[in-house]
């Protein structure tokens, strides 16, 4: 039996809690975290609430589990609709190559041109702020990032000599890919969810830091931060708390991530 | 060299394709313009004819081909807002964005590349524990959030940086330079975390390759194989990762000229949406397209001119 | 080890202080200005943001009339004038010798072209339906201008005093926007985008020559940041600062004056009138009744801030406290609810513009709803184009918040189309009666039945009046208390050693 990487039961361990935080916050949180108090704004750690309350005395602890749930769902969304689109797009372009991969590496490029958050600001321009832009604004910059990874991985995976047998046996190119080719990606392919995941968060909260994500009074870390701008000096928790849970989310996706690489291609255990 | 140029026409044609998916979004972003200028006492007849002023009141096509052409002689056109050339106020905001981010890039490679070099050069040693360390943290903080530290540790603290303005490069060089210490650190940090795992697994991998081995055998000393062999040769993966990250790097900058109010390109591209400044827009979303294309055009160049095996490859 | 340091710095300073005052006996002569908003030009006859009155009204453009720091109308350009008896016909007596500051001279001529361009066809000025009432313009000599109306508007001189009136130069008519020319005691300089706009004292000014010669306008977005730049001397005053909650750092630090007036805006929550259940003055009521507003002032505004309940401003004359009329009751809101026939209550959409005093406003709201059973959902809507669109022109919307920063503008409630989209003869009756009011008395007592009409009406919720928070270094005179109008005026601004 082979020992699990370090990074793996770290990794593994913290996005656990995480995905637990965000699934109790549905049922319980300490205090409800939208429940204003006003007799209670601006209390440091243990004075008010275990992580202290906001400007409006709603309780930090409980915002950062509800908050959980936010990134972690619009995180995930973004992955299934920008990763499913950016898989698809390129297992085809590996099988079909010609004029059809030259076009969705064309499409890929123009997406690619679009700094993440500059698309967003517009994309929130026509849409409105909310929830579904922000998921379409991630979904839109991990459609190019998925079509790349799957592509190459999936270019290697034609190359083999049994891909060319099966050829041989006159199967059609699109049962060798759901035969062959994406079984055999597949473990890039989760590496990459977990890695982008981290990523869909970084991009969610930098949104709502700008404004343009989720609606109050549904808490999102990065509004909470933007709300701390204010307060930067009477009360430094409130810029602490979410920025942690942020980088502690994303620090564990990003383990977990490596750690499966880990597990599944061992040389890379050496070289990275 | 033929595909060099194969990749130009690409890169031409592509950059057509988004100056039109631009426009396309400019005309999708609901709300008038001369509305936002005019405030809401205004009455209609006053913002048909501020909408007639702005040439709003011509077909979507007439409009496009005008700025492609206006492109084409280098003429913008003027913000609807400030009433003055776009050129020169992207000139202006270049003034504050280019050294930022400049400085960002020169400050996560000199963190990167010696602390990735040094992290490869003993593996699982003290240097490459610290280095993992450094990276998995700088990858996962965002660096509004390090901007945000940086105010409050720092600026607020000690007083040696202001927390946030631009004071402009004719109040003096090291009071500008000084106001954009700060914000290039937080831009810099999650680069840098990057660029140091890349490069101690470019160091790793040509350490592992057949000259480095000869190099050694013919007598070079291992510092001497390290900076004079393997470097250099690890250099294209960073410089690589250095170009894909540059949207990276813009987008960042849109966030951390937030948290410090830079008057910066990502500034003036918030400000402009807000007040429906589209021409502004448009030309800010193109020229950063353009930078983060032009750059992966060279990236690739480069590439194919130091590695003639991928000449072969493509 | 901080504190130590900080201690070092602090003695520092006041030596270096010190060593300033002996050096230099001259008071200052240069001001810097923080700004949370950049304006978008510099003509504030074509275009609306109050950022650009902020820079140049007063100091580097002027009008006919002006209106003084207490809101009253003063003689300007125009020395004195006549209003007919039928208050149709108004005669300006118009100062000479005056030239603008590239030069050319300011007579009736001058004037004329300035209000015939308010008025034309292709005009763009932003308050213009507010001159409408103005059907020909006259220059009877070179001194003299003559306005004639179509029916009394006792308003109106109140307008010819706001920033959208001023005197402006035929020639430079064009490049206004991005370099001004005007008849002020300071001229345009020079402005960086993005960082600030320099005025320098005009030495050929008609009138009391300023005491400053130089000031800068720097436009600084974050409170934290504006702050920060008036403790490390990088700006000398915040006239409107936005964060009240970082006031008392400079309340007790003797070297700033921290100085709260009134500004004329208001923070209302309209809604719209023409829609269930809102056309029912019961619901209105009860919605007004289950708020607290001063609570929204504590938790918003750290307490700055005047609850109002009517929507006029007390830095105006005629203002009347009318909180109290429907005070925090929500046992007597779930009972007006009940009448109206929403015992449980109902649900309803706050189209929030992003704005941070509308978001935190929308939030406390929210809570006090709930506690009558009153479900509020927040949408953000982009401030201003998606609002201006969603709920401005299209009224497609059930309650939304926003502060009227325009100055004496009860009027919008009698207005049509209106986003309100509120109906009420009493109210217009009452407007009609102030536009024809024939004296200052009669005016002010028709505003001031105009303030009650809404006050038991509630077209909209009217939550309170922002406070101006003026901070500036201690030295400093001259700078207004209060903000009857939306302006930075330094013209009577110095430095006392």
């Amino acid at each position: 039996m082979k020992r699990l990487p370090w990074s793996l039961i770290v990794g593994g361990t913290i996005t656990a809690i995480l995905i637990f935080a965000a699934i109790v916050s549905q049922f319980w949180t300490p205090v409800d975290p939208t429940a204003i108090n006003i007799g209670n704004r601006l209390k440091g750690p243990g004075e008010g609430g275990i992580l202290g309350s906001d400007h409006f005395g709603r309780d930090e602890l409980s915002m950062i589990m509800a908050g959980a749930w936010v990134s972690l769902g619009i995180a995930f969304s973004a992955i299934a609709v920008g990763g499913l689109i950016g898989t698809v797009l390129g297992v085809v372009a590996a099988s079909e190559r010609g004029p059809f991969e030259a076009l969705i590496m064309r499409v890929n490029d123009v997406l690619f041109a679009f700094p993440p958050v500059l698309s967003a600001i517009l994309l929130a321009a026509i849409l409105g702020g909310g929830p579904v832009t922000t998921i379409v604004a991630i979904a839109l910059f991990m459609i190019p990032v998925f079509a790349r990874v799957t592509r190459s991985a999936a270019l290697q995976i034609w190359a083999r000599d049994y891909i060319l047998a099966a050829r041989m046996s006159g199967k059609s190119s699109a049962r060798i890919t759901l035969e062959h080719v994406i079984p055999n990606i597949a473990a890039q392919i989760i590496v990459q969810i977990a890695i982008q995941t981290g990523l869909g968060i970084l991009t969610e909260a930098g949104l709502s830091f700008l404004g343009l994500g989720i609606a109050p009074p549904t808490p999102s870390w990065g509004r909470m931060l933007a709300d701390a701008q204010t307060y930067l000096t009477i009360a430094p928790h409130l810029v602490f708390v979410p920025g942690i849970a942020i980088c502690t989310a994303v620090l564990g996706l990003n383990l977990l991530g490596d750690g499966l690489r880990d597990l599944t291609d061992p040389r890379r255990r050496q070289s990275t | 060299m033929r595909h060099i140029a194969q990749s130009l026409v690409g890169l031409i044609i592509t950059l057509l394709v988004v100056s039109f998916v631009i426009f396309l979004v400019m005309e999708a972003v609901p709300g008038d313009p001369a509305e936002i200028i005019l405030g809401m006492s205004a009455a209609p007849d006053t913002l048909a004819a501020l909408r007639s002023q702005l040439g709003l009141d011509q077909p979507f096509l007439v409009r496009y081909s005008n700025w492609l052409i206006g492109l084409l002689q280098g003429d913008l056109g003027d913000s609807y807002t400030y009433s003055t050339s776009v050129s020169q106020l992207i000139g202006e905001r270049l003034e504050v964005t280019l050294p930022l981010t400049g400085l960002a890039a020169l400050l996560s490679v000199l963190i990167s590349v010696p602390l990735g070099v040094l992290a490869a050069a003993r593996p699982n040693g003290l240097v490459d524990m610290f280095a993992s360390l450094f990276s998995q943290i700088g990858i996962a903080v965002p660096n509004f959030w390090v901007g945000l530290l940086l105010i409050l540790g720092v600026a607020l603290t000690f007083g040696w940086f202001p927390a946030g303005g631009f004071p402009g490069w004719d109040a003096g060089f090291w009071s500008a330079l000084n106001a954009l210490i700060l914000p290039s650190i937080a831009l810099a940090i999650p680069q840098a975390a990057v660029l140091t795992r890349v490069t101690r697994a470019a160091v790793i991998e040509v350490t592992n390759e057949d000259f480095v081995r000869t190099a050694r055998a013919k007598g070079a000393t291992p510092s001497h194989a390290l900076w004079r062999h393997i470097v250099p040769n690890a250099m294209i993966p960073i410089v690589t990762m250095l170009g894909m990250q540059i949207s990276v790097l813009i987008a960042g900058a849109v966030l951390v000229e937030n948290v410090f109010t830079l008057p910066g390109m990502g500034t003036l591209a918030y400000q402009a949406l807000a007040q429906r400044d589209l021409i502004v827009i448009q030309n800010v979303v193109l020229f950063f397209a353009a930078i983060v294309m032009g750059i992966n055009f060279l990236v690739d160049a480069l590439y194919t001119v130091l590695d003639p095996r991928l000449r072969v490859r493509r | 080890m901080t504190s130590h340091f900080r201690f070092l710095l602090t003695t520092a300073a006041t030596v270096s202080l010190l060593a300033a005052g002996n050096a230099i006996a001259e008071p200052r002569t240069d001001l810097i200005l923080g700004m949370s908003t950049e304006p978008s030009g510099l003509d504030p006859t074509a275009a609306a943001p109050v950022a650009i009155g902020q820079v140049v009204w007063q100091n580097l453009f002027e009008g006919l009339v002006a209106i003084d720091k207490d809101g009253n109308i003063e003689p300007e350009l125009a020395e004195d004038w006549v209003i007919s008896d039928d208050g149709l016909t108004y005669t300006f007596n118009l100062r000479d010798s005056v030239t603008f500051q590239n030069g050319e001279a300011f007579n009736a001529d001058t004037a004329k072209y300035t209000i015939d361009r308010i008025l034309a066809d292709d005009s763009v000025n932003p308050q213009k339906s507010l001159y409408k009432t103005i059907t020909s313009v006259k220059a009877t000599d070179a001194d003299t201008l003559e306005l004639t109306l179509s029916k009394p508007s006792a308003d109106l001189l109140y307008w010819l005093g706001f920033p959208t009136a001023v005197m402006i130069e035929p020639t430079s008519e064009a490049t206004n926007a991005t370099n001004p020319i005007g008849t002020g005691p300071f001229k345009f300089s020079e402005w960086k985008k993005g960082n600030q706009v320099t005025l320098v004292e005009n030495t050929n000014y008609w009138g009391k020559a300023p005491k400053l010669d130089k000031v800068t306008f720097r436009f600084i977005g974050d409170p934290q940041a504006q702050a920060a730049a008036l403790t490390s001397g990088g700006i000398d005053v915040v006239p409107e600062f936005t964060a009240p909650e970082l006031v008392s750092q400079f309340e007790k630090n003797n070297t700033f004056s921290t100085v709260i007036g009134t500004s004329g805006m208001e923070v209302v929550a309209g809604m719209n009138n023409a829609k269930k259940p809102f056309n029912d003055v019961r619901v209105r009521q009860a919605l007004m009744m289950a708020i607290d507003r001063q609570g929204i002032v504590d938790a918003t505004n750290a307490g700055f801030g005047t609850p109002i309940g009517s929507h006029f401003s007390p830095s105006d004359a005629g203002y009347e406290d009318l909180a109290g009329v429907l005070p925090y009751d929500p046992t007597k809101a779930k009972k007006l609810l009940a009448e109206a026939g929403y015992p449980n209550g109902f649900t309803f959409t706050m189209k929030m513009p992003n704005r941070t005093y509308a978001e935190r406003a929308s939030e406390i709201m929210q809570a006090y709803f709930s506690m009558i059973g009153v479900t509020m959902i927040i949408e953000t809507s982009e401030f201003p184009a998606k609002w201006v669109q969603d709920v401005f022109k299209d009224t497609n919307y059930d309650m939304t918040i926003i502060g009227h920063a325009e100055p004496l503008d009860i009027g919008i409630y009698a207005r049509k189309p209106y986003y309100f989209n509120y109906e009420n003869p009493d109210f217009n009756k009452t407007m009609v009666e102030v536009a024809n009011a024939k004296s200052e008395e009669e005016r002010v007592a028709g505003y001031q039945q105009a303030q009650k009409i809404l006050a038991e009406d509630v077209p909209a919720l009217f939550i309170y009046a922002s406070p101006k928070i003026g901070i500036w270094k201690s030295g400093l005179n001259g700078m207004w208390t209060n903000a009857p109008v939306p302006s930075n005026d330094v013209t009577d601004a110095f430095w006392k050693e």
